[in-house]
């Protein structure tokens, strides 16, 4: 039992260590001057380098640079939550669908129905560029914010349904028919009664939506022509003759900081919802 | 009086309830007996309006429920597998339903207290259903479907998934939660006669979505309409050997005969199903069946003894644990006065204490 107890600890503390120790490694880049990039490796602030905040400086426009990452940071915020948020309310209504009823037509059943939605991630972004981009120009929503959150939808909407459709399958059907005999009408069942055990489905489903549309690099390179930048875009764009790892490193801090938040946010509702005690 | 005419639902060519009729009044409790798979809960789903008929209709008080949407039947029903609200606590459990029915203030704390209360889980109010013991949670069911006081209320086995004792126990406390709610239609399945038995006004025996036979528990035990039915009512089930009657004997297939009891007499000679109770089916030294014993189970404080006998398998149900084994020889002799007599079909001609005209 001690010997188990041990080899878990040492197990998350390496662990630990191997998850951590590149984001150390960019936090102290950051506030190395060039010489401590480019002169051999350099580890202890005050010992090897005097750590400055050129890094930071620079990517608010400071010390003469063009780029500044606030306002990217916004778009990234509003079109990765925003198409995150409608991802999230269209997969859940959908992937309950799935889940409670049985869909046919022809050869075609629930299964096949999630396999197709989840088919579409198969696809390679630069498959769908091009009628994106028709798309979004027959629409008036080139370079737009509404845009990319209808793009970003489209990519997330598969990742919600394939997850919150075995979440709901791990609900028992039994609690929906005896929530509808106890007066309940079928919406008032899903809301007051089936939402509130989805938190840790919502919340997994949340996160990956929201990682996977932060990310997301492609599209908003293809989509704008610099009206709209969001920040993975920006934080290329730094990049010049001379690559400044201590910009990029500040900015790859800036630009995990809002995930390392909503992480913290929503973590407390992954333990709520526990189903034990629904059926024995 | 809940009515139900001639209910059938197939679902992909599997038959659930086949043509259904029966009428229940309030104050009463129905017993749906059959083995699993026999349509006892689909019928329950259906009256609830879970399950949807491909014909027939229901009725409550005249009124015509049959496309008449769950939420408004004002139905309640208790699962077999123990089903509660996770994230709500006990009282919140039985609260729920009630807040929905309209009840609030200190008229809802005196129903939730009071059925708290009645299942003895006053002191377990604040915990969650998974902090609970099985037979706790189960009341925790209980009692927040007897709380709405439904006109109509359903339960599914509802001690399926208890232990021996907790069974006994619960099963007592039934009939004092009951006897208060004389307005209620209560519906009961069951695969146990004890069970049925105890509770039941009426008995329903059911076998692949058909009703074959209702009426009273002991009219139904004591008389089975055919050989489906002793099977069903019958726990160990009741041997049933080919045989005859000739030159006032009973003679079974192996030759073995036995007088023929007063209540055949009145049966002429010809070929039968002869029907058995294995507690009327008794170990001899000498005379009766011999036979080799195929499965012996011992059960609490009693025998199921298997006898692979010439005339057919013999079950005896002997008090007492006994250290029989299987392989061993067996002569066993059979009570002529608890025979039943069954046509060539399967259907029953005279059944002991059965008064024939």
């Amino acid at each position: 039992m001690v010997i188990k107890r041990i080899l878990a600890t040492l197990f998350v503390t390496l662990w630990s260590v191997f998850v951590l120790l590149p984001l150390l490694w960019a936090l102290v880049t950051s506030f190395k001057p060039p010489e401590a990039v480019n002169f051999g490796a350099t580890y202890l602030p005050f010992v090897e380098f005097t750590p400055n905040l050129d890094g930071w400086s620079a990517i608010f426009g400071g010390g003469g640079a063009t780029t500044n990452l606030v306002p990217p940071l916004f778009n990234s915020v509003a079109i990765t939550f925003g198409a995150a948020a409608i991802s999230l309310v269209l997969g859940t209504v959908t992937s309950y669908g799935l889940s409670r009823f049985r869909y046919k037509a022809g050869f075609i059943k629930n299964q096949d129905i999630v396999f197709f939605f989840i088919s579409q991630r198969i696809m390679p972004p630069i498959v769908l560029s091009f009628p994106f981009f028709l798309m979004l120009r027959n629409l008036g929503l080139l370079d737009t914010r509404s845009g990319l959150i209808l793009v970003s939808i489209a990519g997330l909407l598969p990742i919600v349904v394939w997850l919150m459709v075995d979440f709901f399958n791990g609900i028992p059907k039994e609690l929906d028919e005896m929530a509808m005999l106890e007066g309940y009408s079928p919406f008032e069942v899903f809301g007051r009664v089936i939402l509130p055990l989805m938190a840790p489905g919502l919340t997994v489903a949340g996160m990956f939506a929201v990682i996977f549309g932060w990310n997301d690099f492609f599209y908003p390179l293809v989509l704008t022509f610099g009206q709209i930048v969001t920040l993975p875009v920006a934080i290329v764009s730094l990049n010049a003759t001379i690559t400044p790892y201590w910009t990029l490193s500040a900015a790859a801090i800036f630009a995990i900081l809002p995930l390392i938040a909503f992480a913290f946010a929503i973590e407390r509702f992954l333990s709520k919802g526990s189903l034990s005690g629904a059926v024995r | 009086m809940l009515e139900a005419r001639n209910l059938s639902v197939a679902v992909d060519d599997e038959t659930f309830l086949d043509d259904i009729s029966f009428t229940a009044e309030p104050g009463r409790i129905y017993v749906l007996m059959g083995r699993t798979g026999a349509g006892k809960t689909s019928l329950m789903r259906a009256i609830g309006g879970l399950l949807p008929l491909d014909q027939g209709s229901l009725h409550f008080e005249g009124e015509d429920i049959t496309h008449m949407p769950v939420w408004k039947r004002d139905a309640a029903m208790v699962y077999q597998q123990f089903i509660n609200y996770p994230n709500k606590t006990v009282r919140e459990n039985i609260e729920f339903p009630l807040k929905k029915a309209g009840l609030k203030g200190a008229e809802l704390s005196a129903r939730v207290e009071d059925y708290l209360a009645k299942v003895g889980l006053t002191e377990f109010a604040k915990r969650k259903p998974s902090q609970l013991s099985g037979g706790q949670q189960q009341r925790v069911a209980l009692a927040r479907s007897l709380a709405r006081h439904t006109r109509i209320l359903m339960l599914d086995e509802p001690l399926m998934n208890l232990d021996f004792k907790l069974r006994e126990q619960l099963r007592e406390e039934f009939l004092g939660l009951f006897s208060g709610e004389s307005d209620v239609v209560t519906l009961y399945a069951t695969t146990e006669i004890t069970e049925a038995m105890m509770l039941g006004y009426e008995l329903i025996v059911m076998h692949e979505g058909r009703i074959l036979q209702s009426g009273a528990p002991a009219e139904v035990f004591e008389q089975p309409k055919n050989i489906q039915v002793a099977q069903i009512v019958n726990d160990p089930p009741m041997t049933v050997i080919d045989g005859r009657i000739s030159d006032r004997h009973l003679v079974f297939a192996s030759g073995y005969k036995i007088p023929t009891p007063p209540h055949l007499v009145a049966l002429g000679d010809g070929s039968y199903q002869f029907g058995i109770r294995a507690n009327d089916i008794r170990p001899v030294s000498a005379g009766g069946e011999s036979g080799s014993i195929g499965f012996v189970e011992v059960s609490g404080s009693e025998t199921v003894v298997y006898l692979m006998a010439e005339s057919g398998e013999l079950v005896l149900l002997l008090e007492g644990i006994h250290d029989y084994e299987a392989g061993q020889s067996l002569r066993a002799d059979i009570d002529p006065d608890r025979v039943f007599a069954f046509d060539k079909g399967g259907d029953l001609l005279i059944a002991p204490g059965m008064k024939v005209a």
